[in-house]
């Protein structure tokens, strides 16, 4: 892969911020998107705009194909069984919202329990929450270990007879800690237990395989894969999208309306309420496009090797202190500096265009057991080089420099 | 932007070892302050006396270096200021840091407006002004009494 024709592909390159070259360190917040998904939107509504799934019409009946092409260009790219196990959400979050509340409302009832583990973003844990209020459910922690790492054991402790179902990530968005889920999602299912993977940063970075991994759930963010926002996928295994009630309702999503009742509609419409983010599905297909033109087998590879470079110059800075050295690593390299706090190192490498995050990146549980306010995140996307590092590395000893004058 | 201008020595040297860190017995007056969106967290104890002057001011709390020299400039400058004297001095360095170019305030000395001025330099930072107003905002919610804790995104 020449990552300088690939970086070349990424319009918003061609700015500078205060006067310097943009190195963007931020892909697990958000990734930057390549000029063919830009243009896909621009182009949809130009020339083929139209809403979809309700008129006749030429424009209709188009818009309509090129939406249901994004749900078998995503089915393929998981490797699903069916393109009706593919449903458009407004963010993971909302497809994550989704699981806790339709499983929540039919399957779970005072005493049972949820387990989730002490690496969760905030959106894999904060739904789950609203069930304790509303059903009486409990919600118990996998234990992360001192490498920021979770481990089968560490799951296996946890559930218990009244576990009904189990919510973990697929990669940490703070120590970027590759969890085994398909032995974990295999422990879960010899006792019975259903598993949702919060694939936000798998999905990007990973090679997904539904059918290798038999999860039941996997939430992706279209907004991190090069993708527009306001837009996520739920990934469900057909037999729950057809056993779960709907979650919300409005127009689509219908069979049948009268005075005495409502029928519901079949898959995907059952899940899918109101206009959908039409431009953002269509565009989204352009972003898979873009991901297997380059292969994600090669994406991972060039992403594994920065990350190892990054974590080499970075272990070399006496300065710099890394959080978390999982046994398998995505691209992730979470960091504090001595005297320094991630704030002010984020605002002082913002001087020299490099964006990183500083904050608890929404794992405030995590954090806490770290014993941290906050940590400073460079994270890796596909356009990122040894020469960003280098330069993430240089700007971090500039702050070591004028914190120490 | 210039980062000489918001990593003043000053502000430096007031994060690296802030002033009146800590807490006090007999204090009559306590409030926590919260930024949740990066995690800065303050908590102001004060003792205001009979004549309802501050006798004696500390703050705890952990934070980036603006947010802990600005707790710790503030606590040297508030000691032994009377209420209404306190209320003007945090009218007007919330006035400068929002938009007044200088802090107007008779109350206080030019060397003690030069160290209060080398707050300033957030102004040019619009995500970090929350980190040099959350102490203040804290002060004067335990001079009100107020219930609860200052919280950045729920203030002005």
């Amino acid at each position: 892969m020449n990552i300088k024709d690939i970086k070349k592909e990424f319009p918003i390159f061609d700015n500078k911020v205060h006067n310097n070259d943009l190195v963007y360190l931020d892909s697990a917040n958000s990734s930057q998107k390549p000029k063919v998904v830009v243009d896909r939107i621009y182009d949809f509504y130009t020339k083929e705009f139209s809403n979809v799934g309700r008129s006749v019409h030429y424009l209709a009946v188009a818009a309509t194909n090129l939406y249901e092409n994004t749900r078998v260009l995503v089915q393929k790219y998981i490797n699903a069984k069916d393109p009706n196990e593919i449903v458009f959400t407004k963010g993971a979050t909302e497809a994550i919202n989704l699981v806790a509340n339709t499983f929540g409302q039919k399957y779970l009832k005072e005493g049972d329990e949820i387990l989730i583990t002490e690496l969760e973003h905030h959106s894999n844990y904060v739904p789950w929450h609203y069930l304790r209020k509303s059903k009486g459910v409990k919600i118990n922690f996998a234990d992360v270990d001192e490498n920021g790492d979770i481990n089968i054991e560490s799951i296996e402790k946890k559930i218990t007879p009244k576990t009904k179902i189990l919510a973990i990530t697929h990669l940490s968005n703070v120590t970027g800690a590759i969890l085994p889920v398909k032995e974990i999602i295999q422990l879960a299912h010899s006792k019975n237990i259903p598993v949702l993977v919060d694939g936000c940063q798998g999905a990007p970075h990973l090679k997904l395989d539904m059918q290798d991994l038999d999860c039941d759930f996997y939430a992706i963010s279209c907004h991190k894969m090069y993708g527009p926002t306001g837009l996520g996928v739920l990934y469900a295994k057909k037999k729950w999208l057809e056993e779960l009630p709907p979650y919300q309702g409005g127009g689509g999503m219908i069979g049948e309306v009268k005075k005495e009742g409502i029928t519901f509609g079949d898959l995907p419409n059952k899940y899918e309420a109101g206009t959908m983010a039409t431009a953002q599905v269509i565009a989204f297909g352009e972003s898979i496009n873009f991901i297997n033109k380059l292969g994600i087998e090669k994406i991972e590879e060039h992403e594994r090797e920065l990350t190892k470079y990054g974590e080499e110059i970075l272990r070399k800075n006496n300065s710099v202190k890394l959080i978390g050295s999982p046994k398998n690593k995505g691209s992730v390299l979470s960091f504090t500096l001595d005297g320094v706090h991630p704030h002010d190192i984020a605002t002082i490498l913002d001087e020299d265009g490099v964006a990183i995050r500083a904050g608890h990146h929404c794992c405030q549980i995590l954090h806490e057991k770290l014993g941290l306010a906050a940590t400073a995140r460079a994270s890796l996307g596909v356009y990122n080089t040894k020469d960003d590092l280098d330069q993430l590395n240089s700007s971090i000893n500039k702050c070591i420099k004028i914190f120490n004058s | 932007m210039d980062l000489k201008d918001l990593y003043q020595q000053l502000i430096l040297d007031h994060g690296k070892n802030p002033r009146n860190l800590g807490k006090f017995e007999n204090f009559n007056k306590d409030a926590k302050g919260h930024n949740p969106l990066c995690g800065d967290k303050v908590h102001v104890y004060l003792k205001l006396d009979e004549n309802k002057k501050i006798s004696d001011i500390k703050f705890e709390g952990e934070g980036c270096a603006i947010s802990m020299a600005s707790a710790s400039i503030m606590t040297e400058l508030m000691k032994n200021k009377e209420e209404p004297e306190v209320k003007e001095l945090i009218d007007d360095f919330l006035k400068m840091i929002k938009d007044s170019p200088e802090l107007n305030s008779k109350i206080i000395s030019e060397d003690e407006k030069t160290k209060l001025m080398s707050l300033s330099g957030v102004k040019k930072y619009p995500m970090r002004v929350k980190c040099a107003t959350l102490p203040w905002h804290t002060l004067v919610s335990a001079m009100t009494d107020k219930p609860g804790e200052v919280n950045t995104e729920k203030d002005d």
